[in-house]
């Protein structure tokens, strides 16, 4: 789908993409209908633990381990294969990485088949918590991941991970000390995104511009 | 080649013109088109989609009106107040429909209204409660009552029945419906004697309610009063027995959604609410054959959403039958002199204020399923 589009800018790749989620979106509205549907949460995952006054999930310490490790993975795989030196070459100079030898349709697919697991992993983490699905409930968080990406710095993976932290930890603890502006949280996410493309583009971990 | 393209693309263009030219002016006289705006997709879809099934059992049990076949047009709104605008005008401008049945919620129905009021099409609302949706309105009516009789009742039954002295509210702040309903609730909870400990905020289509839940949970409330969609409900439900919070919950008829028990599983047992339409409560000769023909074309119980759907169709086809006429202002005439009409969900009156008089049932989730408990009469 996106090899006409690879060599034109990337403002076309950026709109293809969500042109190509539009589709897909509303192609699941079309076959699944709107109505959620409930999404069954393993019993070994509902039990409660309780230290003084915080109440913890044993699903939130699964998904922050389970975080953990994808993180971890995804750190040697980019940093500490082949396959990932590739993938930062290519990000950095497609033309020079071809003359190097390196077959770049491979790689590209291999890049997109790690992003989509990754997310797979995020949606279905994402609906135990919240145990319900319907094909949109993916819009709002693609477009936070996109935020807390930017805020830790396009291109870095331990920038998107901090970034997703400081967002969440800013949006709760807004609606918490402040209940009645919980409205305007996610007003704060965009005004965070709009912040730092002015003031820091780079974000806070990046270290070169993206282009 | 460059030839063979042109020549392929005005030949399309002649297809097309013909298509127009020949199909489209092809009304015929013996039909009445009846527009349908409600939420197929997005956040309250199952709303739209209940109402829908709703209707089209009611006009499968009366299909005609003046010797005429009734036809209806749907038109999804998305769940979104622009696209029913947008809705509404497409179906008066577009396709002409006579009168309007539409939407589900009290927002979207009030950012239609003002379409079908100035091109006089009257407009027949299932649900939407908001006092605010018919006021000021020649053309706007409904068949449900509304939000200042659902709050006061939930005051009482709280205050009253629940023995709670201190209640909390959670409420989208997104839809007028839900703010409108809590300071309803509000008021008349107050005015009993009680105090509200909490008044927190949500978004439609927000799924982490931890926040606001635990700051509900510092002031110690007997109740919580949510009278939100059942979306946000269910996951309400399951993040407060998450974090032990264990009052009664309170909410009203946005809750009446079979995803309200099949998400929220255990966390939603005797959660009461504020409805419609009970099928064990309903009384009327229409509610009977209504309820006989829906469960054996849809195989599930015949709930709120459906029922007041079908009440909008009936109370609509009896207006233009006394009407005798399709204009707008003379079914609107006919709306507005509806007088103890027996139709699915009681017997209701609509006055000049566009609003039905009619009771309310209080429900309650027991083993899993919507139990009646009882009808308040206003």
């Amino acid at each position: 789908m996106y090899r006409p589009v690879r060599n034109a800018p990337r403002i076309s790749a950026l709109i293809t993409a969500i042109g190509v989620s539009f589709l897909l979106e509303n192609l699941g509205l079309v076959l699944f209908t709107g109505r959620p549907k409930a999404f069954i949460r393993p019993e070994l995952l509902s039990g409660v633990h309780t230290f003084g006054n915080v109440r913890v999930l044993d699903l939130h310490i699964w998904t922050a381990i389970l975080t953990l490790l994808i993180f971890l993975s995804l750190y040697v795989v980019i940093y500490r294969t082949n396959t990932g030196r590739s993938m930062r070459c290519i990000a950095y100079d497609m033309e020079t990485t071809k003359l190097m030898g390196v077959d770049v349709d491979r790689i590209i697919a291999v890049t997109f088949a790690v992003g989509s697991a990754v997310a797979a992993a995020g949606g279905i983490m994402w609906a135990m918590r919240y145990p319900q699905i319907n094909p949109l409930m993916g819009i709002l968080p693609g477009l936070k991941a996109f935020v807390a990406a930017v805020l830790g710095g396009i291109g870095n993976v331990g920038g998107a991970m901090v970034g997703g932290l400081l967002l969440g930890l800013l949006e709760i603890l807004l609606v918490a000390a402040r209940p009645d502006m919980a409205g305007y949280r996610d007003a704060i996410a965009f005004g965070i995104l709009i912040f730092i493309l002015l003031f820091r583009p780079t974000g806070l971990m990046g270290d070169r511009l993206p282009d | 080649m460059k030839a063979k393209n042109i020549f392929l693309a005005l030949a399309g263009l002649a297809v097309a013109a013909a298509l127009v030219v020949f199909i489209l002016p092809k009304k015929e006289a013996d039909i009445v088109e009846i527009g349908v705006f409600l939420p197929m997709t997005g956040g309250v879809a199952s709303y739209g989609q209940m109402g829908w099934a709703g209707i089209k059992t009611a006009n499968k049990l009366e299909p005609t009106v003046l010797g005429k076949k009734v036809e209806l047009i749907l038109v999804d709104e998305k769940s979104d107040k622009i696209e029913a605008a947008n809705a509404v005008s497409r179906l008066i401008k577009k396709e002409k429909v006579v009168a309007l049945i539409g939407t589900s919620t009290s927002g979207n129905t009030m950012a239609g209204a003002a379409i079908a009021e100035e091109a006089k099409v009257p407009v027949v609302s299932p649900t939407a409660t908001d006092p605010r949706v018919t006021q000021n309105r020649k053309y706007i009516f409904r068949v449900c009552f509304i939000d200042p009789f659902q709050g006061v009742v939930a005051a009482k039954y709280a205050y009253e029945n629940l023995k709670a002295r201190k209640a909390a509210l959670l409420m989208d702040q997104a839809q007028d419906y839900c703010v409108d309903l809590a300071n309803f609730f509000k008021q008349e909870f107050i005015s009993l004697g009680g105090v509200i400990t909490a008044s927190t905020f949500c978004q439609s289509g927000d799924q982490d309610f931890t926040a606001q839940l635990s700051s509900i949970a510092a002031t110690k409330p007997d109740i919580l009063y949510m009278p939100n969609y059942y979306t946000e409900d269910a996951l309400v439900c399951k993040q407060a027995a998450e974090l032990g919070l264990k009052i009664p919950i309170l909410s009203a008829d946005g809750a009446h959604a079979p995803e309200l028990i099949s998400i929220g599983g255990n966390a939603v047992e005797g959660f009461t609410f504020t409805g419609h339409f009970a099928k064990d409560g309903a009384t009327t000769e229409l509610a009977k054959k209504y309820i006989q023909a829906y469960e054996a074309t849809y195989k599930t119980e015949a709930s709120g959403f459906d029922a007041l759907g079908a009440d909008a169709y009936f109370v609509l086809i009896d207006a233009i039958r006394r009407a005798k006429s399709l204009e707008g202002p003379k079914i609107r005439d006919a709306l507005a002199s509806t007088k103890d009409f027996p139709g699915v969900s009681g017997v209701m009156s609509i006055g000049e204020d566009g609003n039905a008089r009619k009771g309310m049932v209080l429900l309650q989730v027991k083993n899993g399923k919507f139990t009646y408990l009882t009808t308040i009469n206003p």
